[in-house]
């Protein structure tokens, strides 16, 4: 070992190589990258690909997505949407059920490139400690934007929502969310480690009880050759996912069942003795 | 053992510390967003929703700020409000001085809407309750001044029925005649094409949301000729008829003055609307 500990990841590369430990990494900017394109292609050069945001959007002039938690909210308000928007919502709740519910965290959300951002510069410039909030902190956020909602019988969460505002803007006119977006990046920089994303974010606190059911896990089927590196505890944005499924837990399978486990992958890459995979939650 | 429980004490204390800080930080943001929200359930006066648009304070709830109508609008006048304006961020809104609404007949933004919001009972344009055109400022409409300008009268999608031009005599010149533009709130759709065509530097007519422009009558109020109508007669005890003390074989009637009565045997040649007492030649 050198004198100065080495960055998360590299033992990974000198066994893998570059690109196989950046492999899911790489994946994950691109599928972010490329929703993005497939929504502005249609302002820039007038191509409609995709109309909407991620509030709801219509493909090809044939699929309809459109957001659960925003339709809940909407329902809870006293207003009930359209056939295509029901339609939207089960394709949407299916699909993440399939591919797990925070995955929309990580291979979607516009904040995600935001925040990691900030958790980038975070560890380049040293940054540590901070202000201390429960990870449980957005499920009572969550629930106050659904009752907020219910009481004022507008959908009160999205005149602040940095997620929407952001996906939104981008494409129809930013205006000053910028500065929210500024202050989501700063806090995550300054204030608290994943702290948008990772403690507040009442989007993600929904996308995870979906996550609670679905189907695609990391799975650690070499959970033995773990030399307890950390490489991926320093990597992972829910860090307390990982422990009971790497250590067994109270006889836990090996298999990451935490429902706010984003599904990132990054653990995958960063592990040099190959322990993490992407499977099913069933079967070995 | 003794310390075992004095640790799960702790952990209790502090877990129970931990909830309240949460509930209580919740609490004040949700509080924060409560109030904000309050202040964006009016729609400013400039900003006019698209066709078929709930009531302000349903629309907020209904409208998933997902844009599909902006998308589908074929003239690109809709918007969605940016966090600094002052309506719910991300709701449809458009300004009818910089474009108004074309009043397409197919009204694609109602059917782009996936939600309610923009009701999809909505089919004849015409129907549609945009706001209400009203002539705000009579000192600058040049057909108040007595021009015949007309602009806003004649680029009205729903001619003659949302705005009428009334004539009233021009008191200035005492020989011309105003044609003063009328809007009715039974036929204006709101689509702001009055106003974007207004040729004044800033427009005498305009759009405003229906809550600010129209008017409300008290519900006890009963127009009297219209209740006459619906009757088919007076619903009040008619007027006993006027009795008149006139020398024998005249009348009277309003407007016309005193005349003989045609039962009347008055002299041959005998001037008309004379009495009796003034014929002849005995004065």
């Amino acid at each position: 070992m050198s004198a100065t500990p080495a960055r998360p990841g590299s033992e990974a590369i000198a066994e893998k190589g570059w690109l196989a430990a950046h492999k899911w990494l790489i994946l994950r900017r691109v599928s972010q990258v490329g929703i993005l394109l497939l929504f502005l292609v249609g302002p820039w050069f007038k191509l409609w690909i995709v109309k909407g945001n991620l509030n709801y959007s219509y493909t090809l002039d044939f699929l309809p997505l459109a957001d659960p938690y925003l339709l809940l909210q909407s329902l809870l308000a006293g207003q009930a949407p359209e056939r295509l928007a029901l339609i939207g919502v089960a394709i949407v709740l299916a699909l993440y059920l399939l591919v797990g519910g925070r995955s929309y965290c990580a291979w979607v959300c516009p904040v995600n490139l935001v925040t990691d951002a900030a958790n980038w510069l975070r560890a380049r410039l040293g940054l540590k400690g901070g202000a201390h909030l429960s990870r449980a902190t957005r499920y009572w956020v969550l629930g106050m934007t659904l009752l907020a909602a219910a009481l004022a019988g507008t959908l009160v969460w999205e005149m602040v929502n940095p997620v929407s505002m952001l996906h939104r803007g981008l494409f129809f006119g930013l205006g000053f969310a910028w500065a929210v977006i500024l202050a989501v990046f700063l806090f995550d920089l300054f204030v608290m480690r994943h702290g948008w994303c990772g403690h507040l974010c009442p989007v993600g606190a929904f996308y995870s009880l979906i996550g609670k059911l679905a189907l695609t896990r990391i799975k650690l089927p070499r959970r033995d050759a773990c030399n307890d590196c950390m490489d991926c505890f320093a990597v992972c944005p829910e860090q307390q996912v990982i422990r009971p499924a790497l250590k067994g837990i109270d006889g836990a399978p090996p298999v990451i069942l935490d429902a706010n486990c984003t599904n990132c992958g990054r653990c995958i890459d960063v592990c040099s003795k190959q322990v993490f995979v992407i499977g099913s939650r069933f079967g070995k | 053992m003794d310390n075992d429980t004095k640790s799960r004490g702790s952990a209790r204390r502090q877990f129970l510390a931990d909830t309240a800080r949460m509930a209580c930080g919740v609490g004040l943001l949700g509080l924060g967003l409560g109030l904000y929200a309050r202040h964006a359930t009016a729609l400013p006066p400039a900003a006019i929703r698209p066709p078929g648009a709930l009531p302000e304070s349903e629309f907020a709830g209904a409208c998933i700020r997902c844009g599909m109508c902006v998308r589908d609008c074929p003239y690109d006048i809709l918007h969605l409000a940016k966090p600094e304006e002052p309506m719910s961020t991300g709701t449809p809104y458009f300004v009818a001085r910089q474009a108004p609404c074309e009043m397409c007949e197919d009204i694609p933004c109602v059917k782009a809407c996936p939600t309610g919001a923009l009701d999809h009972a909505l089919t004849d344009i015409n129907k549609s309750r945009m706001g209400l055109a009203v002539l705000v400022d009579q000192e600058t409409c040049l057909n108040f001044l007595g021009l015949r300008c007309d602009i806003c009268y004649r680029v009205c999608p729903v001619i003659d029925k949302a705005i009428t031009l009334e004539p009233q005599n021009n008191a200035r010149t005492g020989k011309h005649t105003l044609f003063i533009p009328v809007v009715h709130s039974d036929a204006c759709t709101g689509c702001g094409k009055c106003e974007k065509a207004c040729p004044t530097e800033i427009a005498a007519i305009k759009v405003f949301p229906l809550y600010m422009a129209k008017g409300q009558l008290s519900a006890h109020y009963r127009l009297g000729w219209v209740e006459k109508e619906k009757a088919g007669g007076s619903l009040v005890a008619p007027d006993v008829e006027h009795q008149y003390n006139l020398p024998e074989g005249m009348k009277y009637e309003h407007g016309k003055g005193l005349s003989v009565s045609p039962s009347g045997d008055g002299a041959p040649g005998a001037a008309p609307g004379l009495p009796k007492a003034l014929q002849g030649d005995r004065l």
